[in-house]
């Protein structure tokens, strides 16, 4: 068993690189990037907790007659829907309101906290519970309801030990996939004073023990959503813990926080996206709750919330939606696969990305939801491998968006150095004789570049080595080695 | 934008939305390439067969060059490619069987009520049971009798969310069970409410043989049949016990909700 020895991994802390002035966030991601690689003891933690993942991840997989088809059908029901989102989205709220819902846009971040915070004073609430919710995360509520004064509990065990340490999440799907047991026994040793363990199953139920008075006691409770149905005005949260049940259960209030690109058209559809948002994103057959809500506790049912309102936020998603190239980036499931097979994701850590989506998928979107400017550095971390292509269950091409934010940063702020770098390849790789003499200048003067380490290569080579130069060119080891092969397998090969 | 002053934050995301569309989006990567030519006619309806999914037939029709629709649902074309329901009541019951016992759900067949009432009598005085929640159903009634135990009636005059908390099982009916997943289908209108199947550490579901559905879809029509379009304001497919993977991603049963899941198979 691989025990992570080294001291707990310096981390970037996102809500620090968003407050901070623009292209630190670079400076930050190449910074934390270094850090991370070199901690190797961090790096072998993230893998041995991955490793399951991908076992049962294809067990699941291979119990589908056939994946990739049905990644066809989840692609099309995803892409069919967001471009009807003009018509999906007001048939979702009507539906959503004849269920006795209530409905509130939010243009940006700042409109959503104020709503959510107007809620929290209206319902003059004691005690909030919370769920998991990515979209909070994208807008900082905590902090914002405990700004005013209000206590907020995370529900969720990752999310609740995140809390307590202080952090945001790692990942977006695996909050504190990067905290050892021994680590979390210390933290709940601190905060709630329970004696110390090794055992995953204690810890979980001290969590447990914990948080059950919490649900009970709580005025509000705080949801994300997984899915809109238009048809049918309900909204899905997909969880495996029971927490989002309970916090959907038990208080007066009911508010959950969804992006407006989440919306399906028909019930239906959810029995394709369900199991495969399970499989690609867990590897299980069907996370354990996946509940659908339609408004709050009706006449004749037992319990349920009095009120159940709907935050649907835009924050710069119909940007997305206005470029056709990306659109397909909205039909993201939040199933976190793609963050599970990325090689950088891997090497560099969750928190690295100072973003609220790690990985390639939020490599992809943060340059739209927060500028071009100033994330498209997250573009350039790719190694153009194309696993996350693979990977994701709705068939968005990641790999290729990463390519398409290069393209355009490129454009809108090109780097001169860059461009004369590529006009001078241009003009020596069109003259043969210019780029054989190239090539023989570098051969020779290789090891003194080596040991001169000029500030182009000093970067690059500060983790790398060169190659030892070859004798020759390519193209006379090639001519050489065609003149030794007998002329009949020289015509086959042709 | 210069023209949002004076709209509400619904008219300017709807605005936003509608002037995004106006340029439409190919399709899905991997599904464009034989297509192309035939999304960019905008005028005719035509039925657009996409590559990846000849075969099967998926179609998207497009009514205008940026309002395509599915002329034929994703999940009827997808159900053949997902996990197998199973083609007969038997195949169903045997998938059904299999799958919770790898969620490590208990699964306890009887041929009647009086042996399921024997059987959760069995139970409840092996895990030493205090109080049990229940609530009117004709499965679960008649079950109660013979419970070694007190018992806590849920309904919707009186709830006690406190009273519920104390009890150390809930026993609830469900709207339909899934073989291709080992899913149950429970609901706020057939289950007791919300709390019932999830705040009590042991959730014990009865269900007849002929609730069991091949299908997710399946089991969504049985509800909506049922309901007949007034859907409850809960409905909730549950997959095993409770469970997390939050620390070190290793699998621990009963994270918030129920750590046991048993359902007593009567007929």
């Amino acid at each position: 068993m691989i025990v992570n020895d080294s001291s707990a991994p310096s981390v970037g802390h996102p809500s620090a690189a968003e407050t901070q002035p623009p292209r630190l966030a670079k400076k930050r991601f190449l910074h934390d990037a270094a850090e991370h690689v070199r901690d190797t003891g961090h790096r072998a933690f993230v893998r041995k907790a991955l490793s399951g993942y991908y076992a049962s991840r294809d067990v699941q997989k291979a119990r589908f007659r056939d994946w990739e088809h049905a990644r066809d059908a989840a692609s099309l029901a995803k892409w069919s829907a967001v471009n009807q989102l003009d018509e999906l989205l007001p048939r979702f709220v009507a539906n959503f309101e004849a269920n006795g819902g209530q409905v509130h846009w939010a243009r940006d971040a700042e409109e959503a906290r104020t709503i959510v915070l107007g809620l929290v004073r209206a319902a003059r609430a004691k005690a909030i519970i919370k769920s998991k919710c990515m979209t909070s995360e994208e807008i900082h509520l905590n902090a914002a309801i405990e700004a005013e004064g209000y206590g907020v509990v995370e529900s969720d065990l990752g999310e609740f030990i995140q809390q307590l340490r202080g952090e945001p999440p790692y990942h977006f799907v695996f909050p504190c996939m990067h905290v050892r047991r021994d680590e979390i026994s210390d933290l709940f040793g601190k905060h709630l004073g329970t004696p110390p363990t090794d055992s995953p199953e204690e810890l979980t139920m001290i969590a447990r023990r914990h948080m059950r008075r919490l649900y009970v006691d709580a005025d509000i409770g705080i949801t994300g959503a997984n899915f809109l149905v238009a048809e049918t005005g309900q909204i899905s949260i997909t969880e495996n813990e029971g927490n989002a049940r309970l916090t959907a259960a038990l208080p007066r209030v009911h508010i959950a926080i969804s992006g407006i690109e989440k919306v399906v058209e028909h019930l239906d559809d959810l029995a394709v996206l369900l199991p495969m948002l399970a499989t690609a994103g867990a590897g299980q057959p069907m996370t354990c709750y996946n509940t659908l809500y339609a408004g709050p506790r009706r006449p004749g049912e037992a319990d349920g919330p009095e009120e159940m309102h709907l935050v649907l936020l835009d924050n710069s998603r119909t940007a997305i939606l206005a470029d056709p190239e990306q659109r397909d980036s909205l039909h993201c499931i939040r199933c976190g696969a793609c963050l599970n097979v990325c090689p950088i994701f891997k090497n560099v850590g969750g928190f690295t990305y100072g973003t609220t989506y790690q990985g390639p998928i939020g490599s992809v979107i943060t340059p739209h939801l927060r500028g071009v400017a100033d994330w498209n550095h997250l573009s350039a971390a790719s190694s153009l491998c194309g696993a996350c292509t693979d990977a994701c269950p709705v068939r968005i091409d990641i790999a290729h968006h990463l390519l398409h934010n290069r393209r355009n940063a490129a454009r809108t702020a090109p780097n001169a150095w860059e461009k004369l770098g590529h006009r001078l390849f241009a003009m020596v790789a069109r003259r043969p004789w210019l780029f054989g003499l190239g090539g023989a200048v570098f051969r020779r003067t290789l090891p003194l570049l080596k040991a001169v380490r000029p500030p182009l290569l000093r970067d690059w080579l500060a983790s790398r080595d060169l190659p030892a130069a070859p004798r020759q060119s390519f193209r006379r080891q090639w001519d050489h080695r065609r003149s030794q092969q007998p002329a009949a397998s020289r015509e086959g090969s042709a | 934008m210069s023209g949002e002053t004076g709209m509400s934050a619904r008219e300017v995301i709807l605005a936003r939305i509608r002037e995004a569309l106006r340029v439409p989006a190919p399709l899905p990567h991997g599904l464009a390439a034989e297509s192309q030519s035939q999304v960019r006619q905008p005028q005719q309806r035509a039925a657009v067969t996409t590559s990846g999914a000849a075969s099967a037939g998926i179609s998207v029709a497009h009514a205008s060059n940026r309002l395509p629709t599915l002329t034929v649902l994703p999940e009827e074309v997808a159900r053949p490619w997902l996990p197998d329901g199973g083609e007969t009541p038997a195949e169903r019951l045997q998938l059904l069987i299999e799958n919770l016992g790898k969620l490590r759900a208990i699964v306890q067949q009887v041929p009647d009520l009086t042996a399921a009432s024997d059987y959760l009598l069995t139970i409840a005085r092996e895990r030493d049971w205090h109080r049990v929640a229940w609530h009117p159903h004709p499965l679960v009634e008649p079950l109660l009798a013979g419970v070694p135990c007190a018992t806590y009636r849920v309904d919707a005059a009186d709830f006690d969310k406190n009273a519920l908390e104390s009890c150390d099982a809930g026993i609830t009916s469900c709207e339909a069970l899934v073989a291709q997943t080992g899913s149950l289908l429970v609901s706020s209108a057939t289950s007791g409410g919300r709390a019932l199947s999830i705040l009590p550490h042991v959730h014990v579901v009865v269900a007849t043989c002929d609730q069991i559905v091949a299908t997710l879809a399946d089991a969504l029509h049985a509800a909506q049949a049922r309901h007949d379009g007034h859907l409850p304001s809960m409905l909730s497919f549950i997959t095993g016990p409770s469970r997390t993977g939050d620390i070190e991603r290793i699998l621990v049963l009963g994270a918030h909700g129920p750590k046991e899941l048993i359902l007593i198979l009567v007929g």
